[in-house]
């Protein structure tokens, strides 16, 4: 790919606890691209995240970062101690001046208007999820790393996340690094799949993924018989809010088409 | 009013005023057993001092300050570990401490002072330490209160956001070494936590935010010195034990105050 260099590592190798956790990795993330990180529980792919960050030194190999790339990083999850009172509002605005104008604009991009002026620890688990992105992109990245952005969602809220983030990273051209178990949007999002454990047993674009064995090996049930992002037609749908939206005539979802 | 309590409440309203604001970031830090920790220390300080003839709280700023530097990884840790090792290691300083104040020749240092305040003593250099190094945090607290706001809510997305997460780190714990110094002739280090913890606690219940929790543990905590010197006064009670049952009477009201619109909305 010809596109600006965003984040690599190089044959890098961690250490956590005297016990390896990566092996010989090397990665990179290029200007307007999705990479998707897969791999079995316990892989790796929270620390290789990590260590792209500078939150964690390598034991070996180099990880290299654009001069001046601003990062959005969205970790798996964030508790607030009851103690601290603070607002979904505040906590965007954590992100430092350059966030200061943003706020509401980002709040809208991610629905999360309605939620400004809660509690951030009064948030639901799906809430959480969408502050936290809306968090990551605060500070206008051109680089987004992001950790199961889908957990705590059911099957829609992701599908509806997902659509939310493709319509982001085109929208802002940002390249974008994440973590995730879910292979619909691995097929349908992707530009490039890594699929770790402790190493990087193979990697590529998605389609070229379907008849690699240790791919494959990651999904036990077996691949669905056509993967392909599909939309269908809800009779409603839902504002943020949670109330019923007449207007929306649909929305998109990655899913499986049933043969 | 007779100038001995006039400059004891000078020095509690300093200490209590810039208690507030770095008490909240204790609270919300967790690190009151740290505080706790480096109090106990404290009284190697006073030994210090008194051997080598220097000033109390100087020797104690500095002992405090080097206490902290060592103590530091411990309060990263979040291992179970970490309240194990500071527990040790604030009893074995206190012990140390009170070992080497009894080697002591000639005049020992107050122990009584020392372990409990002795603010109807402070003098005019006490004062100077007290508005001078509180001045100094609070004016630190509030140049870095934003960034040191990102770490406390989270430590790596303030380190990918480019926030000096170690240096901020490391000054606030030196802050509290120094709130801890000139503190100690108001309460005593055994009571010094308290100061800390007892008005930032009281305040959360009435605060939407990390500011107004702040502003209002140190209008607590001054209020908290007001109530114990005057109850000190009046009915001859020593006056840092004072001040902190003053403390916590108020953080019991506030907690009471919060029970009862409760109840008379469930009537």
């Amino acid at each position: 790919m010809s596109a600006e260099l965003l984040l690599s590592a190089d044959r890098i190798s961690v250490a956590l606890g005297g016990r390896s956790v990566l092996s010989d990795v090397s990665v990179a993330l290029h200007a307007g691209e999705v990479v998707t990180l897969i791999g079995p529980n316990g892989a790796g792919k929270t620390t290789l995240l990590r260590a792209l960050l500078g939150l964690i030194a390598p034991n070996a190999g180099r990880v290299a970062m654009r001069p001046g790339l601003v990062l959005g990083y969205m970790p798996q999850r964030l508790t607030l101690d009851e103690a601290l009172p603070l607002t979904v509002g505040r906590f965007l605005a954590l992100a430092g001046p350059l966030a200061a104008a943003g706020t509401s604009a980002v709040a809208a991009e991610t629905g999360i208007t309605h939620l400004l002026d809660r509690p951030v620890q009064s948030t639901s688990g799906g809430e959480m999820q969408r502050v936290l992105l809306a968090r990551a992109l605060m500070r206008a990245p051109q680089a987004l790393v992001l950790d199961e952005p889908g957990q705590n969602l059911d099957a829609a809220g992701q599908a509806e996340l997902f659509v939310q983030l493709d319509a982001i990273r085109k929208r802002r051209g940002c390249g974008v690094l994440m973590v995730t178990h879910d292979l619909h949007v691995v097929m349908a999002a992707a530009d490039r799949v890594i699929c770790l454990n402790h190493h990087v047993c193979c990697t590529g674009r998605p389609e070229a993924m379907r008849d690699h064995p240790e791919f494959l090996a990651l999904f036990p049930q077996g691949l669905p018989d056509a993967i392909a992002p599909y939309l269908h037609h809800h009779d409603h749908g839902h504002l943020p809010s949670g109330e019923v939206d007449s207007h929306e005539a649909g929305h998109a979802h990655a899913g499986p088409t049933h043969a | 009013m007779p100038e001995f309590l006039l400059n004891a409440l000078l020095a509690g309203m300093g200490v209590a005023l810039v208690a507030g604001p770095l008490g909240a970031f204790v609270v919300w830090r967790r690190m009151a057993f740290f505080g706790d920790t480096l109090a106990h220390g404290a009284l190697l300080g006073v030994a210090l001092g008194a051997l080598l003839h220097v000033d109390a709280t100087l020797a104690v700023a500095v002992v405090s300050l080097i206490l902290a530097l060592l103590f530091l990884p411990l309060e990263r840790q979040r291992a179970l570990a970490a309240d194990s090792a500071l527990g040790v290691l604030a009893q074995a300083s206190l012990s140390l401490g009170l070992i080497a104040i009894s080697l002591i020749e000639g005049a020992r240092p107050d122990l009584l002072a020392a372990l409990f305040g002795d603010v109807l003593a402070v003098t005019h250099a006490d004062l100077a330490w007290i508005w001078g190094g509180g001045a100094l945090v609070f004016w630190l607290l509030l140049a870095w209160w934003r960034p040191l706001l990102a770490l406390t809510v989270s430590e790596d997305i303030a380190r990918v956001e480019g926030v000096p997460v170690v240096r901020l780190r490391l000054a606030l714990t030196l802050m509290i070494a120094l709130v801890l110094a000139v503190a100690l002739k108001v309460v005593g280090l055994l009571l010094f936590s308290a100061l800390l913890v007892i008005p930032a606690a009281a305040a959360r219940r009435l605060s939407a935010t990390p500011e107004q929790m702040a502003l209002l543990a140190s209008a607590l905590g001054a209020l908290a010195v007001i109530g114990g010197l005057g109850a000190s006064a009046v009915i001859d009670i020593p006056a840092g034990p004072g001040i902190v049952a003053a403390a916590a009477t108020l953080f019991a009201l506030v907690q009471l105050a919060r029970l009862v619109p409760r109840s008379v909305k469930q009537a």
